[in-house]
């Protein structure tokens, strides 16, 4: 039991409690305190009003003002959009070419780009945009399909072999495996691996290429872009450069595909895409 | 009573004085200072005009710096990130030049304090000055201290209601001015001004204003010395800053005492009686609520309001001067064995004065001097090296300066000719608020070149860059290496810009990758 007595130093009752030897003071709240107390009860109550707040079977109060964070997030949302609605209306009118030179249409397509490069693109060419084996590095100056700004926005519209949509780009090359010998093969990779870094270019491929590479590749091996065809000359190669890795796309070609963007994603953001690839760095 | 000097007595006790002190739960004992005047009150008076002219009209400076840059003399322009004092602009990255100028006022408070006291607190502190502005009202609607004790205590009339709402709406309107007025330092005032009173102004600026009339209002209105008292944390640090060099106010109790209301009297009886005469003038002046007769204590802000009230009171007795003064303590004690031989006996008036009440010559007096001290001039010597220190640092800044970020995905592009290719952001700073045309070159790797995006130039090894004025610029910037010509791996590569107009130059040192 509490054992309330008067406490002699400073003539104030203590609360009875009692810790070793010290006894609690039982001095009133500073006023402030206490009706500040009494304010956040009141306030606590009003809120419980106001906002969602008391939860019932399967949801809660809704509170007077009808606010959700939800909605809250829509509003910042819908704000955002209607922010950039000037920029974006001029984007969606403009064609790729006039935005390029646009400086600040520019910025704000690369900006927008980005963006959506990271949600849609990165899972096959990277993060920066690098590519890996197989999927085309967007960076470097060599373009299958070309690399001006509407030659991008209509691979990046269309797609490269995919299927459902009737413009897309479609190139195949034959799988020569069945067609020619093993030493065939092989000395027909040894040429192309010799048309980029130099060497022989007399030996046994040249006519094989003649005869069954050049009229998509060209007969230097410059590729062509209207086929889809990769130029054999330069430093790049998609599936590998080892007179291994060549031998076996003649064999049996590995084709890539890429899916058509406008249907998912418009006009505009197909736009804002190319701006933003073109601007990597290869851009022609 | 003829031929007997008057001197008016107050009956009053200081309410915050050691054996009147309450619990701190208890309601506030309400001061009512009384008007003092002499040449510390005049002093107090000129430092309130000074100080209040600095913060209200400071804003309203112009200054000019060309048409590319605010033209507010003292602007922190918080939207744009720059700060902006008379001929010196600071970007956020120099923002330590600020805190040099805190180390200042650090220092200069050291100095201050171990020489005259606590002198920051009783002329110079806002608290301080807005309270005495407050008083100056508070004196004008409802009158000196008598008149306001009896209002107090008055039942409610309609004479009291109308002083007391004139008094607080002149506050509020003080208060109003006073949030008001810091707002103009983070914008054009003459616009933020036009705004404020047509409701176009950002709700912040409101809010702001808000907040600082409720602070102003409530510490300079009504808490006044319980802000000093328990809120702030200046009169302990400042206290323990004190040394027996320093000048604070004091008592002077080896002439004063024994105090005696009845000198003549007392005389007459043959009891010797000290120079104080127990008017309570020194009382009754304190915005504290103290008896500074009861010795230094921490309450006491030096104001040195109770010397000018109590040296009025000697003039009238035609006694010296000084029974409160600034003293140091080395003084004091020196003067207090005088009196008291040692400690040997109470205080006896004649050894310090002859019966003219002239003081004797042997009593101490502060000497200039004394501020010369190990002490003080170490204070001194830190203050003044942070400032050669801040001076140079300003006087040397670059306003042209580079910053160059390396891509780091792709770390690296080869090329179709086999050539490497890196790509880096370059940062341009210009920081002086005027258009310039500066040369972006590339050193130190062979055979390199670079061309900068949305800048339609052949690849070369400089590129001309026009930079806006006071503003940063960002560049995207593709080097390219031809294959025969690089290292491999990881080569050195710097960036170098120059204004060839004003000599400026900047560089920046990073790093160049290609395949092993």
């Amino acid at each position: 039991m509490s054992d309330k007595k008067i406490d002699d130093v400073t003539g104030i009752s203590t609360t009875g409690h009692e810790w070793d030897g010290i006894r609690e003071l039982d001095n009133p709240m500073p006023r402030w305190w206490l009706w500040t107390f009494y304010a956040t009860i009141v306030w606590a109550l009003a809120y419980t009003i106001a906002y969602p707040a008391w939860p019932l079977i399967s949801s809660a109060t809704n509170g007077m003002l009808g606010y959700s964070s939800r909605a809250e997030l829509r509003t910042e949302l819908d704000g955002a959009v209607a922010a950039r609605a000037d920029y974006a209306a001029a984007v969606a009118a403009a064609p790729v070419e006039d935005i390029i030179a646009d400086e600040a249409l520019r910025q704000f397509a690369t900006s927008a780009g980005a963006a959506a490069f990271k949600v849609n693109c990165v899972q096959c060419h990277g993060s920066g945009a690098a590519g890996s084996a197989g999927y085309p590095n967007l960076n470097d100056d060599e373009w299958l399909w070309g690399g001006t700004p509407e030659d991008i926005r209509v691979t990046i519209a269309h797609g490269i072999r995919f299927e459902a949509d009737g413009e897309t780009r479609f190139s195949e090359m034959p799988a020569f495996g069945g067609m020619l010998g093993r030493d065939e093969v092989t000395a027909l990779a040894t040429h192309v691996k010799a048309l980029g870094e130099g060497g022989d270019l007399s030996g046994p491929g040249a006519e094989l290429f003649a005869n069954n590479c050049a009229s998509c590749h060209g007969e230097a091996g410059k590729g062509d872009i209207t086929l889809g065809a990769p130029d054999l000359t330069d430093a790049i190669w998609l599936y590998g450069s080892t007179s291994a890795d060549i031998a076996a796309q003649i064999r049996a070609p590995r084709h890539g595909v890429m899916p058509g963007w406008i249907d998912r994603l418009g006009e505009t953001t197909v736009k804002e895409l190319t701006v933003y690839v073109h601007s990597l760095g290869g851009g022609q | 009573m003829s031929g007997t000097i008057e001197v008016e007595r107050h009956e009053a006790e200081a309410v915050n004085s050691a054996k009147l002190r309450q619990p701190l739960y208890t309601a506030r004992r309400k001061i009512f200072p009384k008007r003092a005047s002499g040449s510390y009150r005049s002093f107090k008076w000129l430092v309130m005009a000074v100080t209040l002219g600095i913060y209200y009209l400071t804003p309203w400076l112009r200054w000019d710096r060309g048409p590319h840059a605010p033209d507010q003399a003292v602007l922190v322009d918080l939207a744009n990130r720059r700060f902006y004092f008379f001929f010196i602009e600071i970007w956020p990255q120099e923002f330590f030049l600020v805190a040099g100028l805190l180390v200042m006022a650090g220092l200069g408070l050291f100095l201050v304090t171990s020489t005259v006291g606590r002198a920051w607190c009783g002329y110079t502190c806002p608290q301080t000055v807005w309270v005495d502005l407050f008083l100056v009202v508070e004196r004008a609607v409802e009158g000196d201290r008598n008149a306001r004790i009896k209002l107090d205590q008055a039942p409610w009339s309609a004479r009291k209601l109308g002083l007391r709402l004139a008094k607080h709406a002149i506050w509020i309107a003080i208060a109003v001015a006073t949030g008001g007025a810091w707002i103009f330092y983070f914008a054009d005032a003459p616009t933020l001004f036009v705004e404020l009173f047509t409701a176009q102004a950002a709700p912040v600026a409101y809010i702001t204003v808000a907040i600082l009339t409720a602070t102003t209002y409530t510490f300079g209105g009504l808490m006044r010395e319980q802000v000093c008292t328990y809120m702030c944390p200046w009169p302990r640090i400042q206290a323990a800053m004190l040394d027996e060099h320093s000048l604070t106010v004091t008592y002077n109790d080896w002439r004063g005492e024994p105090r005696s209301r009845h000198a003549k009297r007392a005389q007459a009886q043959g009891i010797a009686t000290g120079d104080c005469v127990d008017c309570n003038a020194c009382v009754v002046v304190c915005p504290m609520g103290i008896d500074i007769r009861d010795g230094q204590q921490l309450e006491c802000i030096t104001c040195a309001l109770c010397i000018d009230a109590c040296d009025g009171v000697m003039d009238k007795l035609g006694r010296e001067r000084g029974l409160i003064s600034y003293a140091t303590l080395a003084d004091y004690n020196a003067n207090m064995a005088l009196a008291t031989g040692n400690g040997a006996h109470a205080i006896e008036p004649a050894k310090v004065r002859d019966a003219g009440g002239a003081l004797s010559e042997a009593v101490a007096h502060f000497h200039l001097r004394k501020i010369f001290r190990p002490r003080t001039f170490i204070y001194f010597g830190g203050w003044a090296l942070v400032g050669l220190m801040l001076i140079y640092g300003l006087v040397t800044r670059d306003r042209l300066e580079m910053n160059v970020l390396h891509d780091r995905n792709p770390q690296f592009v080869v090329l179709s000719d086999g050539s490497i290719r890196n790509g880096y952001t370059v940062k341009l700073l210009n920081k002086v608020p005027e258009v310039r045309t500066v040369l972006v070159s590339l050193h130190d790797l062979p055979g390199a070149t670079m061309n900068v995006v949305g800048i339609d130039l052949p690849d070369s090894v400089s590129v001309p860059v026009t930079l806006e004025p006071d503003r940063t610029k960002s560049l995207k910037i593709y080097v390219r290496q031809p294959r025969e010509l690089g290292a491999g791996g990881v080569q050195a590569l710097r960036f170098t810009v120059e204004d060839r107009s004003t000599l400026e130059a900047a560089d920046y040192t990073t790093s160049f990758e290609s395949p092993e």
